[in-house]
């Protein structure tokens, strides 16, 4: 236990930090507890998105904020096991595609490309309830999940490190 | 009034990417333009005394689920709020796009300075 | 038909994201579909040749959604990109196999078709600029591929003036709609007629000017282009300088100052002045280089000048109310610059690409000879030269002959005999690529180079044979009809297209 404590209580300082150690203890105890509220906030950001304000993109945005603090205070590696590089690429594919299949849905039930057919025709639901307003929880899920494996390929691939003149890109 | 600062901001924004050396400095340039744009556009729906446009109980009708006409009367524009949020979207890839970029030319040249950074000539 | 409409923007979006699945181990796969998708697209827009119409995004009516116009000058640039697009992608199939991460390009590629479709088909004024910034994003990472030394450097640079002018133009999109509270186009330009400019609507109209001159490569804003060409991949430069440069330049400054705005006497004369500079600068700046791709790039500037001189003499016409037969010449003869310059000058950088990659270099000094070695290539080439120095039978010369005509017609001959005068340096400046690459000695260290087979030869030859056959867009009636008048009655008739067309009832 003392020893662990000595091992994590030095800090990486300096100008560039290489991300393979992490932050504190601390750091470590409070992010490991706070990112299953972080993700669980931004599930409810995206699914509320007709009815308070958020939506698609700022919900991807907090679910992409879980796994970048769990990056600053475990260090790159330990986030890389956990959602691994090509599975967060074809997560982002995947919710383009959702998005693009809702739209076609559109053509097919609706005749028109974008129609809200489940608004108009099928499932109109009750306005501020949950099921209301048709297609547009479905895109807004879309783009959540897009956002959030986007943001997350960005940060991921920004944070690795350049010394000088040597840069090591996978 | 505060449009014409708004302008203000942009030329700040412009004179920062236009004439500051050092490539991260031009990129911050670049983000205070787009933060000036975005501002100019939101203060366009701005009305007087105004509410925020989002339905809630209070403004629906019971029984006939109309929207009461006095949210209609008060509520600022939201028009200038879903061009706001697509344009931060689109400003959010290319900032993304450009510092990676800036970290590459890093590690090829060594230096963010741009006088130096001058291979393509004439 | 105007079903079909949202397929244009829809078909290379969602291959843009299936591509990217396929990885380093599905290479060949990607590649065929993305064939299949860009011919697919080609033979869509040829079936929308002469139609017209507009589609409604979602059952929305006009004042509260988003509308997809298809008029006549939306099919002639549909036409030209998707043409462009299946050649680029034709060669680009083994080209691209010296870089890693072929299947991150093909996506990349799509998403720039997909956003110059979306541009040329928008009916309303924030749509044009969601689908410019997409095509504008996909260019910027294309022109960086490669990820030597001067290629980023090259794409710092585009991409810091790019986004300038993509800021200029939403700004003038925010005093736009500020001051008619209108997005669509056909609403604005009824807002406009009704009501008049007032100070915020011209400055708005300037920073519309700047915005798309700087993405055009007009003169005073042209710095960013002789580094971008030149540094990106060959069939990346073809599109660049083919079709993106005029679509999200000239189109949208056309679409914008003729069918929004109106045109007036003083807007003219600044597109005639700026066309002007560009021609000149252009082809003075290009004969003193001795780079392949650099010398096409200035070229291309000076090319473009041309197109933006026949637009502003049109305009200047149409305001001056002249005898309308000379503005449609002078409109008729930049369009049809544009469509010509979009097939030679991507056929000139694919057999740059071709040269570059069977001898490695690209500079003119350490070529020679290349006639004997590399057949195909060379033939091409002095195809597309031909062409663009305006020599006849090619379809330069159709071009430059209506502008020519159409300056003397108007009475300014001083802009008739310039225009003779660049067409003359044109010619000089590929004489001398000619020279230098394809005659004379073959150098010791190149005896064992070899032509380039399979789809690359494919797609020069069938751009080559367009140059041929592509005067005969003017000469027969029939063909000017139904492709080039629809595009120039558009222009002509100015902020009433909207009504012409069905959408606006007035």
């Amino acid at each position: 236990m003392e020893q662990e404590q000595q091992n994590s209580n030095t800090v990486q300082t300096g100008k560039i930090s290489n991300g393979t150690k992490g932050m504190t203890v601390i750091v470590k105890t409070i992010a490991s507890w706070v990112k299953v509220l972080i993700f669980l906030f931004g599930i409810n950001i995206v699914l509320f998105g007709h009815l308070t304000p958020g939506g698609g993109f700022a919900g991807g945005v907090i679910l992409a904020s879980s796994y970048v603090l769990l990056m600053l205070a475990f260090g790159r590696e330990f986030v890389e096991e956990n959602l691994p590089l090509p599975l967060a690429s074809k997560l982002d594919c995947l919710g383009a595609f959702m998005f693009a299949l809702v739209a076609i849905l559109g053509i097919v039930f609706g005749g028109s490309f974008f129609l809200n057919f489940l608004y108009q025709k099928y499932l109109p639901g009750q306005p501020l309830h949950l099921v209301s307003a048709g297609i547009i929880p479905l895109a807004n899920i879309a783009i959540g999940l897009k956002v959030g494996a986007s943001l997350f390929l960005i940060t991921l691939m920004l944070s690795i490190s350049c010394k000088g003149r040597e840069c090591r890109f996978e | 009034m505060p449009y014409a600062l708004c302008f203000l901001l942009f030329m700040i924004g412009l004179y920062c990417a236009v004439v500051k050396k050092n490539l991260v400095k031009i990129v911050i340039g670049l983000a205070i333009m787009e933060y000036a744009v975005n501002l100019f556009l939101i203060m366009l729906g701005y009305r007087t005394g105004g509410t925020a446009p989002i339905l809630d109980k209070t403004y629906i009708e019971a029984g006939t689920n109309k929207i009461v006409a006095n949210f209609i009367n008060t509520s600022v524009d939201p028009l200038p709020q879903a061009l706001v949020l697509t344009a931060i979207v689109i400003s959010l890839g290319s900032l993304a796009l450009v510092i990676s970029i800036c970290i590459r030319i890093y590690g090829k040249y060594g230096t963010f300075d741009i006088t130096e950074i001058r291979r393509l000539k004439g | 038909m105007t079903r079909v409409l949202p397929a244009f923007v829809l078909i290379p979006l969602v291959m843009a994201f299936v591509l990217p699945v396929f990885g380093k181990k599905g290479k060949n796969i990607a590649t065929v579909l993305a064939n299949l998708t860009t011919i697919t697209l080609l033979i869509l827009a040829i079936v929308c040749i002469g139609k017209s119409g507009f589609y409604e995004v979602g059952n929305w009516s006009i004042r509260v959604g988003i509308i997809m116009v298809l008029d006549g000058l939306s099919s002639l640039m549909l036409l030209a990109i998707n043409l462009v697009s299946a050649a680029a992608m034709l060669f680009s199939a083994r080209y691209m196999e010296q870089y890693t991460a072929k299947s991150k390009y093909l996506s990349l590629f799509m998403l720039m078709v997909a956003g110059m479709n979306g541009v040329v088909l928008s009916g309303d004024l924030f749509n044009l600029f969601v689908f410019l910034e997409i095509a504008s994003l996909a260019s910027y990472a294309l022109v960086g591929f490669g990820c030597e030394h001067e290629e980023l450097e090259a794409s710092f640079k585009y991409m810091v003036l790019g986004s300038v002018a993509s800021s200029f133009i939403l700004f003038a999109i925010a005093l736009v709609y500020g001051n008619t509270a209108y997005l669509n186009m056909a609403c604005i330009s009824k807002s406009i007629q009704t009501s008049g400019l007032n100070a915020g609507l011209t400055f708005a109209l300037a920073l519309f000017i700047v915005g798309f001159g700087l993405k055009a490569a007009l003169v005073p804003f042209h710095a960013w282009l002789p580094d971008a060409h030149p540094s990106a991949p060959a069939p990346i430069s073809a599109m660049l300088s083919g079709v993106i440069i005029k679509t999200l330049g000239v189109y949208a400054l056309t679409r914008v100052v003729f069918n929004i705005f109106g045109v007036s006497v003083s807007v003219g004369w600044l597109l005639v002045t700026l066309g002007l500079l560009s021609m000149i600068a252009g082809a003075f700046l290009a004969l003193g280089q001795w780079d392949f791709k650099r010398l096409l790039a200035y070229s291309s500037i000076s090319q473009v000048g041309y197109v933006v001189l026949g637009i502003g003499l049109g305009a200047t016409l149409i305001a001056k109310k002249a005898n309308p037969a000379w503005a449609s010449l002078a409109l008729l003869g930049g369009l049809f610059h544009l469509v010509n310059h979009a097939v030679y000058k991507s056929l000139l950088f694919l057999t740059s690409g071709s040269v570059e990659m069977s001898t490695g270099t690209r500079q003119l000094k350490e070529m020679g000879g290349l006639a004997q070695m590399m057949p195909v290539t060379r033939t091409t080439c002095t195809i597309a030269s031909a062409s663009i120095a305006g020599i006849p039978p090619f379809s330069g010369f159709w071009s430059k002959l209506i502008l020519v005509i159409a300056a003397v017609q108007a009475g300014l001959y001083w802009i008739a005999a310039i225009i003779v005068f660049v067409s003359l340096c044109t010619l000089i400046m590929y004489l001398k690529v000619q020279r230098y690459a394809f005659l004379g000695e073959l150098p010791e260290n190149l005896q064992q180079i070899k032509e380039n087979k399979g789809t690359m030869l494919v797609a020069m030859v069938v751009l080559a044979l367009l140059c041929v056959l592509m005067g005969l867009l003017v000469i027969v009636p029939s063909l000017r009809d139904s492709i080039l008048n629809p595009a120039v009655s558009v222009l002509t008739a100015g902020p009433k297209h909207w009504e012409i067309a069905g959408i606006l009832k007035m």
